[in-house]
């Protein structure tokens, strides 16, 4: 993170009671963060534990019967979810859906980033405040009219034409993040290889894409976690080729009854983004922060 | 064609083609998908529900969205999310931001908060149905609930019990009151019935009617049934006392005289009682209910059930893009105001808040964004029979459009609805554009 990387000096060598008294004056401050920090932790591994529990255990006590009584726990739920085809189609249009359009947006946006950064051409500046434009406009406002559309085209219940939404509505963000870092590169490397003839694919491909692969991996990280998560694209352009999400909205309606089913298939859909999240932590916070005006 | 074109001419056309390479993909993305969706739609919401051709109605659609009660609540809802979510997740993003700089785990903490960020709305729905269960055996939030409720006020050693006969009577209290007057030597039967087995207090043995003291007023609680029924009003063989409950000596004008517990086999003794009637009873908190949680998913508590759990979700993003600002803070102002004897509150309060304005508007301003546009975390905490209570006017426009009646009109005016509520934003981002060139 950023910001969490703060640097620690290591500490000069105070008195030895001074830094007791520290202590003992920051002991509260630690105990309340530290029951805070569990708190926001608990809902997911309340999910976790939920998932792994028998659906007889759910329905008769909470989740945290597994700390009286640690030999409930079980993979079964997993086992069975894994062997209902329907799970493992919905996670691989997920993956189709969330890994193809990234990869475009972050062509596409990079491409315009690079346009809108260094090239220079008549309204330019109109187009881009074009796209600002465009950057909150609510994704409502384009459902019904490509629900027709693809219609027409036979775009509708395909995992392209989920992909392909997103990636319209993945690109005034991608165009915005990435024009903002290319226009802060070094302005004499570009010239420089424009003097020595390069032209702009070249320096598009070998000076701007690798330069900017900080802005670019932040970028792809906040697409595919945003369109791996995504609900209502899906739900409204997919009917019986859906994402992990809308698999798992189905079986909502048998909350109580479902439990088995409900909880680990969420822990499925989470565990992915989690670990990119955790992965990649340092670029999903920067991304945050160059563009938290979306 | 005739003529090559001269130096600048063809410059100029060479740029607009090289521009032109680079971002026809991205233009025709946004044509397509975003302007032309948006022109369509913001027409259609003038057209009824089947289609444009005859269907003008104007501003019908906009006017339905006023007043039909399913689309005002969804409306009113959003309201109360703009006017409670950014202020929290801001204010409580700010106090994490704060606090974590003075400890050594800072990075475990803010990773733990910024985790659900990485969670879907949609699993952080299902998450939250699963804590938000009524029973408080089944749902963690009313387990704690119930915790704590249990130090501040118990639950009743019998919470289901009623009298066997007509003659111990309820108060408004939830007290009850054996209206067969008692004076010292006498002897008092207090029948309680509609006791499970496993609910009777442990340690409970067979009732026994006690031998009457001179100057006391003795008695039996007792559980006044058995297998096959027995008789009412009679302590009879294989009838349980009823130890632990609270037993009270009133006098005639309903003053509590003395009060005691019951033994194992439910015989009690009111020592020492001066002459006079009096009333024996039981205390009304032996029939204190236990607690049964609270319903959040029930239709007074979703709308609050549901921004907990989004404010769970972004506060993690208030705390680091205000931690980042803060980092971005001049240390020696902050030194500053400190050696100037500033204590800590008013240092915050009069420095590193107003330092960290612009990073909280835009804090804010995102978070406003934000919930404006919630859909996925309603439609997966909120049961299905309470949307009509938790509905958004993102939801509202989903149902109508593409559930149950399908009406395209309103369903664009919805969404036209919904843009007009961000285009303040919209054209707050341009200005500031337009002020970096």
């Amino acid at each position: 993170m950023a910001s969490a990387v703060a640097v620690e000096l290591p500490a000069p060598r105070d008195a030895v009671a001074a830094r007791i008294v520290r202590a003992i004056a920051r002991g509260p401050l630690n105990i309340v963060l530290a029951v805070l920090g569990v708190l926001w932790l608990v809902p997911t591994i309340g999910l976790f534990i939920t998932s792994i529990l028998p659906a007889s255990a759910d329905a008769s006590k909470g989740w945290w019967q597994i700390f009286t009584k640690p030999s409930l726990a079980t993979w079964g739920n997993y086992h069975a979810l894994f062997h209902q085809s329907g799970l493992v189609q919905a996670l691989k249009t997920t993956v189709y859906i969330a890994v193809g359009n990234t990869f475009l947006v972050v062509i596409l946006g990079a491409l315009a980033g690079y346009a809108f950064a260094w090239l220079d051409f008549p309204g330019r500046d109109w187009l881009f405040i074009g796209v600002i434009g465009l950057l909150v406009v609510p994704l409502q406002m384009a459902l019904i009219p490509m629900f027709k559309l693809y219609d027409t085209f036979g775009l509708f219940d395909t995992w392209e034409g989920i992909a392909l939404f997103h990636v319209a509505f993945g690109l005034p963000f991608a165009i915005f993040l990435l024009r903002n870092f290319f226009a802060g590169l070094p302005k004499d490397i570009m010239e420089s290889a424009r003097i020595d003839g390069a032209n702009e694919i070249v320096i598009f491909l070998r000076l701007i894409l690798p330069l900017g692969l900080p802005a670019i991996a932040s970028l792809a990280i906040f697409q595919f976690l945003w369109t791996w998560n995504d609900l209502l694209v899906a739900l409204t352009f997919g009917q019986n080729t859906t994402p992990i999400t809308v698999w798992i909205a189905g079986q909502l309606r048998e909350f109580g009854t479902s439990i088995d089913i409900i909880a680990p298939a969420s822990f499925i859909s989470l565990i992915v983004p989690l670990c990119v999240f955790l992965a990649f932590q340092r670029y999903f916070v920067q991304g945050l922060l160059a563009g938290s005006v979306k | 064609m005739a003529a090559p074109p001269s130096g600048a001419e063809s410059g100029r056309l060479g740029r607009y083609l090289v521009g032109a390479f680079f971002l026809a993909p991205a233009l025709f993305m946004l044509g397509v998908w975003m302007v032309y969706p948006a022109v369509y739609t913001i027409v259609r919401s003038f057209f009824g529900p089947t289609g444009f051709f005859g269907h003008w109605v104007g501003f019908h659609n906009y006017k339905t969205l006023f007043t039909t009660s399913t689309l005002t609540t969804a409306i009113k809802n959003n309201a109360i999310w703009v006017a409670v979510v950014p202020a929290m997740v801001t204010a409580v993003g700010l106090v994490f931001a704060v606090l974590t700089e003075r400890i050594r785990w800072a990075v475990a903490f803010k990773t733990a908060i910024f985790l659900p960020m990485a969670i879907s709305a949609f699993a952080t729905g299902v998450t939250w149905r699963i804590m938000y269960q009524q029973d408080p055996g089944l749902g963690a939030v009313n387990a704690l609930g119930k915790t704590i409720s249990g130090v501040f006020s118990p639950a009743g050693v019998l919470s289901s019990a009623f009298p066997s006969t007509p003659t111990l009577q309820t108060t408004s209290s939830g007290a009850l009151v054996l209206k067969t007057p008692v004076m010292p030597g006498g002897v008092t039967k207090l029948g309680l019935t509609g006791i499970a087995p496993d609910a009777v207090p442990k340690g409970a043995v067979q009732a026994v009617l006690p031998a009457s003291k001179p100057g006391d007023v003795v008695g039996v609680v007792w559980r006044d049934f058995k297998p096959g029924g027995g008789k009412a009003g009679v302590v009879e063989k294989g009838e349980l006392g009823l130890p632990g409950v609270t037993v009270e000596l009133r006098s005639a004008a309903g003053k509590v005289v003395q009060s005691t517990k019951s033994a194992a086999n439910g015989t009690f003794d009111f020592t020492k009682v001066s002459s006079g009637t009096y009333h024996a009873a039981i205390g009304a908190q032996t029939f204190a209910k236990p607690f049964g949680g609270f319903a959040w998913l029930g239709p007074n508590l979703i709308v609050p059930s549901l921004l907990i759990a989004y404010i769970w979700i972004w506060a993690g993003f208030a705390m680091v893009v205000i931690g980042a600002g803060l980092a971005a803070m001049p240390r020696d102002v902050l030194e500053a105001a400190r050696t100037d004897g500033g204590t800590e509150w008013q240092v915050f309060r009069r420095v590193t808040v107003p330092l960290l304005a612009p990073v909280l508007s835009v804090v804010f301003v995102t978070m406003i964004i934000n919930v404006l546009k919630v859909f996925d975390i309603v439609y997966a905490l909120a049961p299905e029979s309470e949307y009509a209570k938790a509905n958004v006017i993102a939801l509202a426009m989903y149902f109508t459009a593409f559930q149950g009646a399908g009406n395209f009109g309103i369903g664009s005016a919805i969404a036209v609805f919904l843009f007009l509520l961000v285009v303040p934003v919209l054209a707050l981002n341009i200005r500031r554009f337009k002020r970096e060139v």
